[in-house]
């Protein structure tokens, strides 16, 4: 008797613990006046729609969720409204790391009340934290995943509910590749990742771009996030000679690379290049004085690039927060936000009694449908993976690794692509 | 015979030993393949054993808080990387200060030496609270229960300093007599690692004095022999435990500001890492053995500078170093399969058996 209760215990188990997964394939919804085929968000009159964000809100990479955090909250600000209802943006930190955006997806993804979500920061959050949102239903729009990989044609269906309005790394890696190439004239160069998605992916554009342009690359190298003891892994650098190091990972390990890299025999001389996930006054800190000179690889953010709406948001920002934006992604989580609230006006329908019914399906194809949406940063059109963005990368170099004058543009100044 | 002899060989015996030629096939494979490569130089040798000798006394000076309270308690203090990261965090507001008036760069000596005092203190007492609040009154409880609170303190600690400063990180500043290179015996160094290696090795000096040759030291030993057997012969157990923790506590507020002096960064998380690897060390050494803790310090962080390049580039792999930890923790399991005590835990294991 005993022995086959262990059996039907384990196979209950078994059952109980997938059953939901299989189980949240729903068939199609009717709510009100609309069907959908994966879910209808219904709010009630007067009662607010529910935006989310998900970013790295604390620990060393926080300025990069708190700059796209002021984004969205301002965008809140200027739009009030969405289909006559407030809009109410609740959120979670993400951690820029796996684990905390599988969490922050989860806890998101069990409130049946949120519309959409923008999100996340760090595409290492992105890989196991979208499809989780997606098997809810919630479409999310990212302002600052970079790596290729979220759009990449073979991402796989997990990834259906994915947009983002931030450039492709494909795009910032050639431009960076270009700039050493072509500006700098430097034909030797070394790279270092953390083993995230999008360090890895931009490391690979940045080498495989720079090599068909004729240069070589002495060695890739990779790192964990947690390291601090770099000299190790720059001395092995060292012993290719490479002229410059390109390391497009974040603030903390990026400012360890930083400070230890011309300490190192055989690199006194070498040029640092990072990328937009440590363009931040955080780095100065972390970096101190060995940022003097560096350079950058980030979106241009000056007023010739972004035009007259830019400034007037900058102006917003500087009332609201009292200080200059702390990442270069506020812009894009803007635009997100005012996708959103641009494809739920298209999407929602409304009862007699004046509820409001939005199809999880629908919005998700009304964002994807985006086409000429003037924003921030330029006009988005979005392509039939999710990239929406219109990507104008340009090259900054730091002058002074004061963090009180952090001013991108003049400091770091933007240096390429030279304006005639 | 053979019957015999077949009979005592176990399965298991056959899978550690496989486990063990192969490891030993990869480590000489790699290293036979890195040197015949001659692809660097014997000045990157030498300037990875450089690195890896002052990582190594950070981890040493931490892994004596360890394998102390080991010695003694037979309990691993899990708060002790906390411990650790007090001293660094505190020495950082008196280092900014000094840094901002400018008093760092026109005294550095005594500035350095006051933040030394300061990160010591603060450690020391942390180590002393943490004692009285969370482990004295457990005393004689099962094992397991005071490895739980350690673990509990561990995280009050982290998120009290998370809460009081925050989430960022802290840039520590730097003294201009610190930085740049100097020349001992021929071999290049930063100044900052011929600090680290130079302090550690007198405070491993000085504590290793302490406990042989002065009377609270004896009565440290006596305690760590058989604490009845000490408090029947008049030694105030209580006391010595809180001397215990109190002096291991100062040696990683030592160690706090020195990682800061080399890292230059602050954080109220940053103490995990180095004290998951202190705690490696004193393991590694032996733990509960003091000089057992400064050999695994100083051989963990040999491995870790040295090993990845050493083993992993002969074997082709790229980007070795983020393996950099799996390495590490290879030889610790090889060096306690060979020596299941430790490097110098023979004696003690002997004797608690």
């Amino acid at each position: 008797m005993k022995r086959v209760k262990l059996p039907i215990a384990l196979l209950v188990a078994i059952l109980l613990v997938t059953g939901p997964y299989y189980a949240t394939t729903a068939p199609a919804a009717t709510l009100g006046p609309v069907t959908d085929p994966i879910g209808v968000v219904k709010v009630n009159r007067g009662q607010p729609i529910v935006i989310a964000y998900w970013f790295v809100i604390a620990g060393p990479d926080a300025s990069l969720g708190i700059d796209t955090r002021r984004g969205v909250e301002i965008a809140i600000d200027d739009k009030k409204t969405v289909a006559g209802h407030p809009i109410k943006l609740i959120g979670e930190d993400s951690g820029c790391n796996a684990e905390g955006g599988t969490t922050a997806a989860t806890k998101l993804a069990a409130n049946k009340a949120i519309v959409a979500a923008i999100g996340s920061n760090c595409s290492s959050e992105a890989v196991p934290g979208v499809p989780i949102l997606w098997k809810a239903g919630i479409v999310t729009v990212s302002p600052s995943n970079t790596a290729p990989i979220l759009t990449d044609p073979k991402r796989g269906p997990g990834y259906d509910g994915y947009l983002r309005t931030a450039h492709n790394d494909k795009v910032q890696g050639r431009v960076a590749a270009q700039f050493v190439y072509h500006y700098l004239g430097l034909r030797k160069a070394a790279t270092i990742h953390d083993g995230s998605p999008y360090a890895e992916g931009l490391a690979n554009v940045f080498a495989d771009v720079f090599k068909r342009l004729g240069g070589t690359i002495t060695s890739q190298e990779a790192i964990s996030p947690t390291d601090t003891d770099m000299r190790p892994v720059l001395t092995k650098i060292a012993a290719g000679k490479p002229q410059l190091i390109y390391y497009p990972i974040f603030i903390a390990a990026g400012g360890f690379v930083t400070r230890q890299a011309k300490e190192v025999a055989g690199l006194e001389k070498v040029k640092l290049m990072g990328a937009d996930g440590m363009f931040s006054p955080d780095f100065m800190k972390a970096a101190g004085d060995a940022a003097v000179g560096m350079y950058h690889s980030s979106p241009d953010l000056s007023p010739e690039a972004l035009g007259p709406g830019y400034k007037v948001f900058l102006e917003k920002h500087q009332k609201k927060y009292g200080e200059k934006p702390l990442a270069p992604f506020h812009p894009h989580a803007y635009d997100a936000a005012m996708m959103i609230f641009a494809a739920i006006e298209k999407v929602a329908k409304k009862d007699a009694a004046g509820n409001t019914y939005i199809g999880r399906k629908a919005l998700r194809d009304a964002l994807y449908a985006t086409k000429n949406f003037k924003g921030l940063t330029g006009t988005l059109t979005c392509d039939k993976y999710g990239d929406c963005a219109d990507p104008k990368i340009v090259i900054y170099q730091t002058l002074s690794a004061d963090p009180a004058k952090w001013d991108p543009g003049n400091n770091p100044k933007k240096i390429w692509p030279v304006k005639k | 015979m053979p019957r015999g002899w077949l009979q005592r060989i176990s399965i298991v015996d056959l899978y550690l030993w496989a486990f063990r030629l192969v490891v030993l096939f990869v480590l000489i494979y790699g290293t036979v393949g890195t040197v015949r490569a001659a692809r660097y130089g014997p000045d990157v040798w030498m300037d990875l054993l450089v690195f890896g000798l002052s990582q190594g006394s950070i981890y040493a000076l931490i892994a004596l808080g360890y394998t102390m309270v080991y010695g003694i308690l037979r309990m691993i203090n899990f708060a002790h990387s906390e411990v650790f990261m007090s001293g660094a965090y505190v020495g950082y507001y008196v280092a900014a200060a000094f840094g901002r008036s400018g008093y760092l760069d026109r005294n550095p000596l005594v500035s350095l030496l006051v933040v030394l005092a300061v990160a010591m203190t603060t450690s020391a007492v942390v180590a002393l609270l943490v004692e009285r609040i969370a482990y004295r009154p457990l005393r004689g409880a099962p094992r397991l229960v005071p490895l739980i609170t350690a673990i509990g303190a561990s995280f009050f600690l982290q998120y009290t300093f998370r809460g009081f400063f925050g989430s960022g990180f802290q840039a520590y500043p730097e003294a201009a007599v610190l930085r740049g290179k100097l020349v001992v015996a021929g071999i290049p160094m930063l100044r900052t690692q011929a600090v680290v290696i130079v302090a550690s090795v007198v405070m491993l000096l000085v504590l290793y004095l302490f406990v042989m040759r002065t009377r609270t030291g004896t009565a440290m030993r006596a305690v760590s022999e058989d604490m009845e057997a000490a408090a029947l012969m008049g030694i105030d157990v209580d006391r010595v435990i809180a001397i215990t923790f109190f002096v291991g506590g100062a040696m990683a507020g030592a160690a706090g500001l020195l990682y800061a002096l080399v890292f230059k960064q602050v954080h109220f998380f940053m103490g995990f890492i180095p004290g998951i690897k202190a705690f490696t060390a004193a393991v590694l050494g032996g733990i509960g053995n003091i000089p057992g803790a400064m050999l695994g310090g100083v051989f963990l962080g040999l491995f870790e500078s040295v090993g990845p390049i050493l083993v992993l580039d002969g074997l082709g792999i790229v980007a070795p170093y983020q393996l950099r930890d799996v390495i590490a923790f290879t030889m610790l399991v090889m060096v306690l399969i060979f020596r299941p005590s430790g490097i110098l835990g023979e004696r003690l294991a002997a004797k608690k058996a």
